[in-house]
């Protein structure tokens, strides 16, 4: 390309974006400077603290984003299955030479900085999705295709769980969200979801019993959850609506029956009558399958059954199989048990700061909580607490709202992408962000599981700060080609 | 095609990414704006209170002398998270202690309440300045190991033990009381430094520091602006004069008893002797809780200080009060003279009286402590029916004018613990007698014998109200505090219900008992000395009692001795008044009365704790075999018995508790009692002598039961500082139905 040509990308870049940007930076800068602070050595400019440190990541990511603009996009195009390729090497050369730094092998340490392969390998996977999907003759509804893109998601997932960083292997996740906006159908989202409900209302609700009767709260709604969703599932993707309406009056009515009878007269666990009610309504399916013809049904069968052996396979695997402190990690999680000393510990804290930020917050450098490491991992994973105990409920809201813009304007921009492959990239890119947001603030607030990833722009580290940068700005010079011709790109490609 | 049949999945996606979010604001809105309960939790968390101790207040004497003052002592301190590759044994050696206590001391702190694996817990106290040194030196190398400075009393004298008391370690209870206290702080625990603690201890200080997770100080909280420096205590002057306070502690070296001077004009204690006494300088740093449970167990009862505490029937020294009282009710003039007969004799009741001429009238009687005098007093005041109607209200009236001077109630001397006596009233005798007594009943009282029991403060506070002639103000012992005000009620003025003329008399009464009378050994050139013996009678020895003051006109001091088991007044009481008062009036001894006081010095009658404990130990045995002997010889009674017909047995069973009873101690109260109610006959209006013996007899029981003997109480007592007569029911008698304090 031309310096004229380049000179006209400039002007079409979206500043909006690139401001939201250098915010979330610096903001996240000075909540790095709180939650590092040293007492011994109260410079927060000094190398030797890790704020220090950050200005210089911050630095570099910076030269690094102007460097991604001059990258055009046709070099993507040409480069991004080898990219992937060298990636995935780099992910299992990684677990061979890694030292294991806090149980896991994900650091190379190169001089004085260690970097984290699975952080850059993230924009190697979508420009591969991207590229894929924007080939010709993708369809989302080729089972073979789409077996192949899920083998692109999982590959790098394996690995990284091989390197013992679950949580950064769970990001990967977020790319079937982009397989959904890209037509992947919305039930393995909406099975995804529901098997994570039965997980919680079972576990957290196990326990319980409804008064007088033997029947524990979390089964009996788990199991009618699931004669729902069955029900549900057959009413919007088969055609005979009268078949289901029988299906579904008579496995309810059985089991309202039964459960007024267990009430009433004689006490006894309804959840027997509803195994028995999704037993029926599963042969039901099958015979419909065969019967109409229609292979839907087969699946929603599917469905019933699993969904049942989940949910009773789950309970099994919590309460015979796993270790004690496995389990208490998750009761803790669900809040059926407080254990503020072990597992609750760092959530408890990470609560205790945020909760003593109030209104305006403690102010900056002033966080007890943090800046005196009450809070684990407060400068990476943990970030957000000093966020809360400095900037106090304005200022984390205030991140949050920011994040929230950040992610529309991305979506925004990917939706005015003229190709698939900007598109799909564009959507990996708010995916990726969506999902480190989700866990880790959840997290932090005590809402989702720990799961050890950083707050993008926030956390200390120059892997993840490097990372996320390389991911924005991609997408960025690719938006800002979005007036080029189509023609015109594929040229050379 | 696709992107249009998807299109409205970006609204999905965009519709998850606000519900995320506006789901986690709502989150932090809970979490951040709700409750205050975080914020408390991170305060809790991170904030340390770092406690400044202030230095605890000097105390003086009324000459300036310093008493009591400070010394800095260190505390060994650890945090046992920091331990790290300590070597014991080194560790051990140089603080002095073997493996064993080192293992036993960090188990204790492990099973502390509220202990800490981050922060500082008491490893060992009050370690010596020397010891400190050689740790000091050595510290780098006990990670974990700290050492805090506190500070130590110091005893300037070995005297005044009881007086100036002791600090040790707070309670349970005392923390409970007053918040300002947190585990590990001192507190006074005796004597002055209990009664004016708040005064003593001062204010501790506070550094609000930061701790982070690890329990390491980082720096103080907002730079300070929560800091508060501790505020010293306040020095306070006595008015104990510590040279008087020597010579009263030498004095009473071997013996159990009391010395009080009183400054009558201002009630200012000049001395405040107890004995046996301790040595407050073993009282204070390592040795303490050891020392406390050897003079606890000791059956001296070395911790009691008998001077506040002891109750002891007064003798003799009482008849001032009495001529007192009768001079103001008219029951007798100056010229009023009563016969005396070897004693008082009245249908065959009998008290008896030294050899002297009679009849006498008041002042010579005062003179010869002449029993019969006081008798006939109190025998024509009681059985006055033209100005009482009933005996019971001649006696409430009598106990009246008790109360005025001072008896019966506490004097509230501002030391702790003081006891108040006791002055029986008619409800009391009503009690004691079943409503059946007469004057003659009661007849001991007159000359301080019989229920009448005082302290030798009340004592030597009588004899400051007649050097006043007829008005006392609190006695106490804390002339000044150093930026602050004794209390209004100890510079009080107390009137008697005595007219001062009368006090003019019994002054002059004392004035002869010196010149021709009782206390002749106590008079001097130098100064008028009027006094008053007391002989109290006594199962064993009797208690030598001594009440006076000096000069006669302008008192300077008055003095009360009381020596247990000492005999006469005559052979300690007044040989010790006069030696006080020398000693205070011309500020030192003469030769003779160096030499005097030297003698009495090396004179000891006390017997050793061992020795009692061995009576006592042989009195339990005899009385366990009499009660076995009893028991055996019951048995075999019983079963003779049981082959004899019913009616015998039933006859029997009545009788059986009767022996069990004579068993009991002679000293326990309430047997005495008992007994005393059986041997005055219910239709007892002309008492024969026999009986009326036995009457006085008991009264002499009873009087050791309260304390005059404390020893053999001793195992009955929980604390030391625990009051005599508030274990003594008759006390409990009395109380509800006095009218009023003076």
């Amino acid at each position: 390309m031309t310096e004229e040509s380049n000179k006209g990308i400039f002007q079409s870049l979206d500043w909006w974006t690139i401001g939201i940007y250098l915010i979330l930076i610096v903001w996240g800068w000075f909540s790095v400077c709180g939650a590092s602070y040293d007492f011994n050595n109260p410079d927060i400019l000094s190398w030797e603290n890790r704020s220090g440190k950050q200005i210089v990541w911050l630095c570099c990511s910076v030269g690094l984003a102007v460097m991604l603009l001059m990258i055009e996009k046709q070099f993507y195009i040409g480069s991004s299955y080898y990219l992937y390729i060298m990636m995935m090497m780099l992910l299992v050369l990684t677990i061979v030479i890694a030292p294991e730094t806090k149980g896991s092998r994900s650091w190379i340490p190169i001089g004085p900085v260690k970097l984290q392969p699975a952080e850059f390998a993230k924009f190697a996977v979508a420009l591969t999705l991207a590229r894929y999907m924007d080939e010709h003759g993708f369809r989302m509804d080729n089972t073979r295709q789409f077996l192949h893109i899920v083998g692109l998601i999982m590959l790098p997932i394996v690995i990284i769980i091989g390197e013992k960083e679950t949580g950064s292997a769970l990001v990967y996740l977020s790319f079937f969200l982009v397989l959904y906006r890209e037509g992947m159908t919305g039930a393995f989202l909406f099975v995804a979801f529901s098997l994570i409900v039965y997980f919680v209302v079972g576990i957290k609700f196990g326990e319980e019993y409804i008064p007088n009767m033997p029947v524990s709260v979390g089964e009996f709604s788990v199991l009618l959850m699931i004669q729902l969703f069955t029900i549900g599932m057959a009413y919007s993707y088969c055609p005979d609506k009268q078949a289901i309406t029988v299906m579904a009056v008579v496995t309810l009515v059985a089991t309202a029956l039964a459960f007024l009878f267990s009430a009433f007269v004689i006490p006894f666990n309804v959840c027997i009558i509803q195994v028995i009610c999704l037993g029926l309504s599963f042969a039901y399916l099958i015979f419909l399958t065969f019967y109409e013809r229609v292979l839907n049904y087969v699946w929603i069968g599917l469905f019933c059954v699993l969904s049942t052996a989940f949910y009773f396979g789950s309970n099994y695997l919590i309460n015979n199989i796993m270790q004690p402190h496995q389990r208490i990690r998750i009761e803790v999680l669900l809040g059926t048990k407080e254990d503020p000393a072990g597992a609750g510990y760092n959530v408890n804290q990470a609560k205790i700061a945020i909760g003593s930020g109030g209104l305006h917050g403690k102010g900056f450098l002033k966080g007890t909580q943090t800046k005196l490491k009450y809070v684990p991992e407060q400068d990476t994973d943990f970030i957000f607490c000093t966020v809360g105990e400095e900037e106090g409920f304005i200022g984390s809201a205030g991140v949050l709202l920011m994040y929230l813009l950040f992610i529309l304007r991305l979506l925004a921009l990917a939706e005015r992408q003229p190709d698939t492959m900007g598109r799909v990239y564009g959507y990996s890119v708010l995916c990726i962000f969506l999902f480190h947001l989700f866990i880790n603030v959840g997290m932090v607030i005590g809402l989702t599981p720990v799961i050890g990833i950083p707050l993008p722009f926030f956390s200390y580290g120059g892997s993840s700060l490097w990372g996320f940068t390389i991911l924005l700005f991609i997408f960025l010079r690719m938006d800002a080609e979005r007036h080029v011709k189509d023609e015109t790109r594929r040229g050379g490609g | 095609m696709k992107e249009q049949d998807f299109g409205y999945r970006k609204y999905v996606l965009g519709a998850i990414a606000m519900v995320i979010v506006l789901l986690y604001v709502a989150r932090l809105a809970v979490l951040q704006l709700a409750s205050d309960e975080y914020a408390g939790s991170a305060k809790s968390n991170a904030l340390f209170n770092n406690v400044l101790y202030p230095s605890r207040g000097l105390i003086y004497d009324r000459n300036g002398q310093l008493l009591v003052y400070n010394q800095p002592t260190y505390d060994i301190m650890v945090v046992t998270n920091e331990i790290e590759d300590l070597d014991t044994l080194d560790f051990c050696h140089t603080i002095n202690i073997t493996k064993k206590e080192f293992d036993k001391k960090m188990r204790n702190i492990r099973n502390l309440k509220g202990y800490s694996r981050y922060t500082q817990q008491v490893f060992s106290t009050q370690i010596s300045g020397e010891e400190m040194a050689v740790l000091q030196e050595k510290l780098f190398r006990y990670r974990g190991f700290y050492i805090r400075k506190r500070s130590m009393r110091k005893y300037e004298y070995s005297y005044g033990a009881h007086l100036l008391g002791d600090i040790g370690e707070v309670n349970q209870r005392e923390i409970d009381r007053d918040e300002y206290y947190q585990s590990g702080d001192y507190i006074g625990k005796n004597g002055v430094e209990r009664s004016y603690e708040p005064e003593l201890r001062g204010e501790k200080g506070v550094q609000v520091l930061l701790r982070d997770s690890r329990g390491r100080v980082q720096g103080h909280y907002q730079n300070g602006e929560f800091d508060r420096k501790p505020k010293p205590g306040k020095d306070i002057t006595l008015t104990i004069d510590s040279e008087l306070q020597k010579l009263g502690e030498r004095l009473m070296e071997g013996k159990a008893g009391a010395i009080v001077a009183i400054e009558p004009s201002t009630g200012e204690i000049l001395c405040l002797v107890s004995s046996p006494t301790f040595d407050p300088r073993r009282m204070a740093g390592k040795e303490r809780g050891r020392y406390h449970a050897e003079l606890y167990e000791d059956l001296n009862r070395p911790l009691l200080n008998r001077a506040i505490q002891g109750v002891y029937p007064p003798g003799s020294t009482f008849k001032i009060s009495q001529g007192l009282t009768f001079l103001q009710e008219g029951v007798i003039t100056t010229s009023t003279a009563y016969p005396c007969s070897r004693g008082f004799r009245f249908r065959g009741m009998k008290v008896g009286c030294h050899g002297h001429g009679a009849p006498l009238p008041l002042i010579p009687a005062i003179a010869t402590s002449c029993n019969g005098y006081f008798c006939w007093g109190l025998f024509h005041m009681l059985n006055d029916r033209e100005k009482y109607k009933t005996i019971q209200e001649a006696m409430t009236t009598w106990k009246d004018y008790m109360v005025s001077m001072g008896f019966g109630y506490k004097l509230g001397v501002d030391l702790p613990g003081e006891a108040r006596g006791l002055i029986p009233n008619a409800p009391y005798y009503d009690k004691a007698y079943k409503n059946d007594w007469n004057a003659l009943s009661v007849i001991s009282i007159a000359i301080g014998q019989g229920e009448v029991c005082l302290t030798p403060l009340q004592i030597a506070n009588l004899g400051a109200t007649v050097a006043n002639r007829g008005y006392y103000i609190t006695p106490h012992i804390v002339k000044e505090v150093k930026g602050g005000q004794i209390a209004d009620s100890l510079k009080q003025k107390h009137y008697t219900k005595v007219k001062k003329e009368y006090y003019d008399d019994v002054a002059l009464g004392m004035r002869r008992s010196v010149l021709g009378g009782t206390c002749k050994k106590a008079n001097n050139h130098w100064y008028e000395v009027c006094g008053k013996t007391g002989t109290a009678q006594n199962k064993g020895h009797d208690h030598s009692a001594f009440m006076g003051f000096a000069p006669m006109n302008d008192p300077k001091i008055a003095v009360a001795v009381y020596v247990e088991n000492g005999g006469w007044g005559a052979t300690y009481g007044v040989p010790y008044g006069a030696l006080i008062m020398e000693q205070y009036i011309n500020g030192k001894l003469s030769p003779g009365s160096e030499a005097m006081a030297k003698k009495f010095q090396a004179r000891h009658i006390l017997r050793s704790s061992a020795e009692l404990k061995a009576i006592k130990e042989r009195k339990e045995r005899e009385a366990k075999a009499r009660e076995e002997a009893k028991k055996a010889r019951l048995d075999s009674l019983k079963q003779g018995k049981a082959v004899s017909t019913k009616v015998v047995k039933d006859t029997k069973a009545p009788n059986d508790v009767k022996p069990v009873n004579d068993v009991k101690p002679a000293n326990d109260t309430k047997a005495t009692k008992d007994t005393k109610a059986v041997t005055v006959p219910k239709d007892n209006k002309d008492p024969k002598a026999s009986k009326v013996s036995q009457t006085t007899k008991d009264a002499k029981d009873t009087k050791d039961a309260k304390g005059a003997k404390p020893a053999n109480a001793s195992q009955a007592l929980p604390t030391d500082t625990l009051r005599l007569d508030s274990l003594n029911p008759q006390n409990q008698i009395i109380q509800p139905t006095s009218s009023k304090q003076p």
